[in-house]
């Protein structure tokens, strides 16, 4: 007879962390302990804590064991399973330590003030069976929606939930839905929005590795409310797991009569397609998506028409983003009403971040509207590790910016941020720290734009090639004030003129900056130093002569064979000329004797 | 899928199968004592016995293991926790005893005096 179930986090992360050969060793030892009929093990979704992986997940005891390796299965299967003692070393649960009580997963900091609805199943079920997900009441909102709703009254809900979109551009997606639903003809199409494109941000990935199903169902309940029978998913080619697991995610529900036909009885046809993207990122701007899905190059259009009216092969389509879908069913089965009590009154429900960067725990967490930056920061992730100041949080990706410290109080909804000159975005947030120049930090957004611009409209092809050039200026010391005013004026011009959504962001990440860091630009043009020692045009390392122990560590440390002098005798000294400023001498001096100007 | 009776039927199989997965508030804890003591006094058929009529019965009670409770000579023991974080200790248990605290303690909430902690004597 079962007692326990051992779930190994599958998502890309821990794969990664070589969690597939986990499972092997778990179910190996389990064996050979003679506990295969009273011992389970599953692969599942993921925990949220990915810098920490690979995760496993214990029940009933609901304990998480963090940075499982093969060789540590003996000792949980030996102590925890066989002889009821967990392993503390290995516990992500906090316990006390004079009771060896273990307290509860969900009051440890990191999932304290976590709420889990988009990512719900994400963790807890096995994403390729199909069987786990309808235990945890799966399809059962599109049940309700055949069986007992009109098109108008599932899309009433969604309005009145008060939903919006979560790839970043927070339009209501129940209005968005009414406009389709009002268009006439019967030819209508689904998408799924699974291009996710922003640097550090994996939440759609996750949600699609950990609970595919939960996206499928959501997209039969939109194709009932705006009465369309087909539906895509444009995902891209380098979320080879999710793929696999949508694949199987379709097979099955197909399998089981949960799309395809007749579905429930009820005279609703609904079948689904997935297509695979290059991993462009304009190709997450709807319009470039839908001619990616057409065989056309992707390339966005003018709006409008909106693809409300004229989407896929000139049709009424709707988009939405994964995560905007993974809270459907549970609005449809929970009501409107409860999604509204959770978040604020502009931002309802929660909404899912991929912490990275400076952070000490890197991972996803799901958290309702409202909540601080300082508590997501600070509280789930944290903080900066190895006790580095913070400097600032990016959110929005490409086209969002950075926040300080001083902003950190401000509640998390799509409005708010955008007050602040940031955005939502599909939900990246990257923790910059001392360490970080934000003048670089700039110049990386904008090569990333440079590199994903598609190149139709001049204001993004030619002007922020040009914002880069200027940007490189000011990291290479060549940048005087006039540099920075016509980046300003360059900025400005692109937000008015460009043709799509990354054009027009993409001046953000600069604008942001110069507003919050001006300091910074200007130690980089007046003084030519870059304060946090990253823009290695600006530094120089210089020993001190008199100081210097003539130990000769630094010189044999320097790939450049740029430090000269002789052991025991003459103090050493840097060729300005041949430094490459790695800075390994002065890790290597021990004594201290070694400055970064 | 005919009818929404029928995803009822696959949801009930499956979370057969999943219970200690499901959200639901369970009534007890029961906690076996699986240390080398509690195993060599005969723990492991006890744990098992309970696990199988708590299955059996569908019953809304976590069944978890722990290592050594103190009391050695008194293995294998049996502690049920309900939600109030009340205890009683069973001691010397076996599995019968075990289940007939699952069908009086666990079924009908009726703690059995003679098992307990405080009744042994030497």
């Amino acid at each position: 007879m079962e007692r326990i179930q051992v779930l190994v986090c599958a998502g890309t992360g821990c794969t990664i962390g070589n969690s597939g050969e986990l499972i092997d060793a778990f179910k190996t030892e389990i064996k050979s302990m003679g506990l295969e009929k009273e011992v389970s093990v599953l692969r599942t979704g993921c925990l949220g804590l990915c810098g920490v992986g690979p995760n496993v997940s214990i029940y009933p005891d609901n304990i998480i064991y963090k940075s499982v390796k093969v060789e540590d299965v003996k000792e949980i299967v030996m102590e925890h399973f066989y002889k009821g003692r967990p392993v503390h070393r290995l516990m992500l649960n906090e316990s006390d330590e004079s009771t060896n009580e273990v307290h509860d997963i969900n009051k440890t900091k990191f999932y304290e003030k976590q709420k889990r609805i988009a990512l719900h199943n994400c963790g807890v079920i096995d994403p390729e069976n199909i069987h786990e997900y309808i235990a945890k009441d799966g399809y059962f909102a599109l049940g309700k929606v055949l069986t007992e709703m009109q098109p108008q009254e599932v899309v009433d809900v969604i309005k009145a939930s008060g939903l919006r979109g979560r790839g970043g551009g927070g339009f209501p997606t129940g209005l968005k839905w009414q406009f389709a639903l009002n268009e006439p003809g019967n030819e209508k199409y689904v998408i799924c929005n699974a291009d996710e494109g922003d640097p550090g941000a994996f939440m759609d990935r996750s949600i699609l590795e950990g609970n595919p199903h939960s996206v499928i169902e959501a997209m039969e309940i939109a194709g009932y409310a705006i009465g369309a029978n087909y539906g895509y998913i444009y995902i891209r080619a380098e979320y080879p797991i999710a793929v696999e697991r949508l694949k199987h995610a379709i097979a099955q529900a197909k399998e089981l009569g949960l799309l395809g036909e007749n579905i429930f009885g009820s005279g609703f046809n609904f079948d689904l397609e997935i297509r695979l993207g290059a991993g462009a990122f304009v190709c997450g701007e709807e319009t470039a998506l839908i001619q990616s899905i057409e065989g056309e190059r992707g390339m966005p259009k003018p709006k409008p028409p909106f693809p409300a009216h004229k989407g896929v092969w000139g049709k009424p389509t709707i988009i939405n983003n994964v995560e905007t879908y993974a809270n459907v069913a549970q609005i449809i089965m929970n009501g409107a009403d409860w999604f509204k009590s959770i978040g604020t009154e502009t931002s309802t429900g929660t909404k899912v971040f991929a912490l990275g960067g400076k952070i000490t725990n890197t991972g996803l967490v799901e958290v309702p509207m409202g909540t601080t930056l300082r508590e997501v920061i600070y509280e789930i992730g944290g903080g900066c590790p190895n006790r580095k100041q913070f400097k600032a949080v990016q959110t929005g990706g490409p086209s969002g910016g950075c926040l300080t410290e001083k902003q950190l109080d401000t509640p998390i909804g799509f409005d708010e941020l955008v007050k602040l000159g940031s955005m939502m975005g599909s939900g990246g947030m990257i923790v910059l720290d001392e360490d970080n120049c934000m003048v670089d930090v700039a110049r990386f957004y904008m090569d990333f734009i440079v590199d994903e611009s598609c190149g139709k409209c001049s204001p993004c092809r030619i002007g922020t090639k040009r914002m880069l050039e200027l940007l490189e200026d000011i990291c290479e010391g060549r940048g005087t004030m006039e540099t920075l005013d016509e980046l300003e004026l360059l900025a400005s011009t692109i937000k008015d003129t460009a043709l799509c959504g990354l054009g027009q962001s993409a001046p953000n990440p600069v604008l942001s900056t110069i507003s919050q860091f001006r300091d910074e630009y200007i130690a980089h043009i007046v003084d030519k130093k870059c304060p946090a020692g990253v823009c290695k045009a600006l530094l120089s390392y210089e020993i001190d002569e008199d100081k210097c122990r003539k130990c000769g560590l630094c010189a044999r440390q320097c790939p450049a064979n740029a430090i000269d002098g002789i052991l025991g005798k003459v103090p050493y000294h840097i060729d300005q000329e041949k430094c490459i400023k790695c800075g390994n001498c002065l890790k290597a001096c021990h004594f201290g004797v070694i400055t970064r100007k | 899928m005919k009818s929404l009776e029928d995803l009822k039927k696959i949801r009930e199989a499956a979370q057969n199968k999943m219970t200690m997965r499901m959200d639901d508030e369970q009534k007890y804890r029961v906690v076996v004592g699986m240390a080398t003591c509690g195993i060599a006094a005969g723990a492991r058929p006890v744990l098992n016995a309970i696990v199988e009529e708590v299955a059996k019965a569908k019953l809304p009670v976590t069944v978890l293991q722990t290592g050594c409770i103190g009391m050695c000579t008194l293995e294998p023991i049996v502690e049920v926790f309900d939600r109030d974080e009340h205890k009683t200790t069973y001691v010397l248990v076996d599995a019968k005893k075990a289940k007939d605290i699952v069908l009086r303690h666990l079924m009908h909430d009726e703690v059995i005096d003679e098992y307990t902690v405080g009744k042994y004597k030497k």
